[in-house]
């Protein structure tokens, strides 16, 4: 295989915290604290972790609606991570972002064609016949009907804008999306169909994706590989249906077993994490998952942090945990 | 029983009987929402609930209508001082023939002023003296204001911080006070009263401006548009600005009234309108020692303020109610 389409190394967005009568900074938070993440291309990466882990700052980045404050994005081969000018808007015509809030993500002031076409219009595509074409076609596409392209957000459903978002991301036919917890704010039933639509339109647009989620159940069913974050750090990596039955760090053992099983019968045995997620702003020293974590060795997890790191035998499970890659090299 | 089921407000059960023979009849909700409807008209129709704001457009349709057909209304000249044309003396108090008046008498239905000039006249050329200042103090205002504000917002930084300093300066002092000094440096007159008003009233929108674009340069749409590749420009006047819109709107409406008052002061105090000039602050001014022996040359200008101000006032709370649904005061 050749260089996969999204290559990051070393990234870091860091976030002054203002305080104090003259608004002075005061400290830092590393949201995204030195990340490595390959996506191969036409793939689908899942990137997963609790609420505040830097998974959107991450995802956010990667479109270059943040600074990266240290290391590198790059994007089929070139560094897109200082673009401007001419090579950023040519960069944004091939990467696109689908949001979380279906209501807060579509301009309640301008009809959804105008919205869709916006992409088009600022690069240059078409006239306003082919603009207007284009859009129809899109709608469409994400199961609507044509002549909705009039008609103004809030004269749709929650699933309905979302497939809004999506036709407005997708009007430029980018290379690749970040999919910023597309179907969290969404009804269960109309959940499916989204991820539907979104999996048949990436096989037909041929994508790359990197799908955002903190939904274990709605990545298993979307992605070829699975990244688990941290605290602003991914802790493990590897393909999907590794993950889901051999995870190796405990974090993301406690959130499989997190996952409801539609079976009374079946025993249960879960593993509550206890305490919250520490505050990033004064993260614990060591394995930054040490106060929670159910086999933490003392003098070494509190001590040393773990590098991501291959489990020995298994080149493709990266995973970020001392005891794991010991005991997977001990037996 | 079925007196309790009686809805109290029929209006609202003849509506819904209505929708509901229409959605049977075209068998799919839809099809009711067929034309798009806009934010703007969603609010033209919840204004049109508000008796109070449908009064206030009533009262400032009126006097438009009035301003612009001064010349029919208006049974003299403005300035057409009748002394040798009729038989009338100064001061002399208002003559309606339907009232009581005698017919050989000539007909001035609020008097006759200090100067023998018809007060009617002047009054209802006095509507478009202060509408035409009170428009045009607020577009002043407002165009400088919302491009400062949304430059502030936008950029933030040091270019923020000056320009709200400059911006809370102006607002620490009292704004008749402030357009006195204004209008002492400029020189009195009609034009320097409007741009001293402008010059006073600009902070408040520069500030609602500012923290509207705060709040929305924030919005996912905004990021969205900058994702495609929006230029600064570009997401300021499409995307934010039209949003920011609402607010704005009402604000200008109070503003309009808040400048024609003002104006009148300044007039009154004799820094804005100048003789022979019919506006209704000079006209007060002119006979404000003349309160108790003619008491309709002070009262009908009055009147005149009154009325205007309560018009914008009503229209511009009747607009805030229907455009925030969420302020519901």
């Amino acid at each position: 295989m050749d260089e996969p389409l999204v290559r990051v190394r070393g990234l870091v967005k860091r976030f002054p915290v203002k305080g104090g009568l003259l608004q002075r900074t005061v400290a830092h938070v590393d949201a995204v604290a030195g990340v490595d993440l390959d996506i191969p291309r036409g793939q689908t990466v899942g990137l997963v972790g609790e609420s505040g882990c830097g998974k959107t700052t991450l995802g956010r980045m990667l479109v270059r609606l943040l600074e990266p404050t240290a290391g590198t994005i790059r994007f089929d081969g070139t560094d897109v991570t200082r673009l401007a000018g001419k090579d950023l808007l040519a960069f944004r015509r091939r990467a696109q972002i689908i949001f979380q809030d279906p209501f807060g993500s579509l301009d309640p002031r301008a009809q959804v064609g105008e919205q869709i076409a916006e992409g088009l219009q600022i690069h240059g595509i078409g006239d306003r016949d082919e603009r207007r074409q284009r859009v129809g076609e899109m709608l469409e596409l994400v199961g609507l009907k044509r002549d909705h392209a009039g008609r103004y957000p809030h004269e749709f459903s929650g699933g309905q804008r979302q497939r809004i978002g999506i036709a407005r991301a997708l009007i430029l036919r980018p290379d690749f999306v970040v999919a910023d917890e597309p179907v969290s704010a969404l009804d269960v039933s109309v959940q499916a169909q989204v991820l539907n639509l979104l999996r048949d339109l990436q096989s037909e647009l041929d994508l790359t994706v990197l799908f955002v989620a903190h939904n274990l159940s709605v990545v298993e069913h979307v992605a070829d590989t699975v990244a688990v974050m941290y605290l602003g750090r991914i802790v493990e990596i590897t393909d999907r249906d590794t993950l889901y039955r051999r995870p190796l760090h405990p974090y993301t053992e406690a959130l499989l077993s997190a996952i409801p099983i539609p079976d009374p019968d079946r025993p249960r045995n879960r593993r509550i994490l206890q305490g919250e997620i520490p505050s990033p702003l004064d993260p614990p020293a060591g394995c930054h998952f040490h106060p929670r974590c159910p086999i933490a060795e003392q003098g070494r997890c509190d001590v040393d942090r773990p590098e991501l790191l291959p489990a020995p035998g298994v080149p493709t499970h990266l995973v970020a945990c001392h005891l794991r890659t010991d005991r997977a090299a001990t037996v | 029983m079925s007196t309790e089921n009686t809805p109290r407000r029929p209006s609202l059960a003849a509506k819904a009987a209505l929708v509901e023979q229409l959605e049977t009849q075209a068998g799919d909700v839809g099809r009711l929402y067929e034309r798009p409807t806009s934010q703007w008209r969603l609010a033209a129709r919840r204004f049109r609930e508000r008796r109070s704001g449908m009064i206030g457009l009533g009262i400032v349709a009126t006097l438009l209508l009035v301003a612009l057909f001064a010349p029919v209304i208006a049974p003299y000249e403005p300035t057409e001082i009748l002394i040798g044309k009729e038989d009338v003396t100064r001061r002399s108090p208002p003559c309606v023939h339907v009232l009581g008046c005698s017919e050989d008498q000539p007909q001035h239905i609020l008097g006759v002023d200090g100067n023998v000039r018809d007060v009617f006249s002047r009054i209802v050329y006095g509507s478009r003296v202060s509408l035409r200042l009170g428009f045009f103090t607020v577009t002043l205002a407002l165009v400088v204001g919302t491009t400062l504000g949304a430059i502030a917002g936008y950029r933030g930084g040091w270019l923020d911080n000056g320009i709200m300093r400059i911006m809370d300066v102006v607002l620490g002092f009292p704004a008749l006070l402030l357009a006195i000094a204004i209008v002492a440096v400029l020189g009195p007159g009609l034009t320097n009263a409007l741009i001293a008003i402008a010059i006073v009233t600009l902070p408040q929108y520069a500030r609602v401006v500012r923290s509207q674009v705060l709040a929305l340069k924030e919005s996912d749409y905004v990021a969205a548009s900058k994702a495609l590749g929006s230029s600064g420009a570009r997401v300021l006047f499409r995307r934010i600005i039209p949003n920011a819109l609402t607010p704005l709107v009402v604000l200008a409406t109070l503003g309009i009234a808040t400048a024609i008052l003002e104006a009148a002061g300044l007039s009154f105090l004799g820094l804005g309108a100048q003789p022979p000039t019919p506006e209704w602050g000079a006209m007060l001014a002119e006979e404000r020692n003349q309160v108790f022996t003619s008491p309709h040359l002070v009262f009908f200008p009055g009147l005149a303020i009154m009325i205007t101000v309560l018009g914008f006032n009503l229209m511009g709370d009747g607009l805030r109610d229907a455009l925030d649904p969420t302020l519901n005061a």
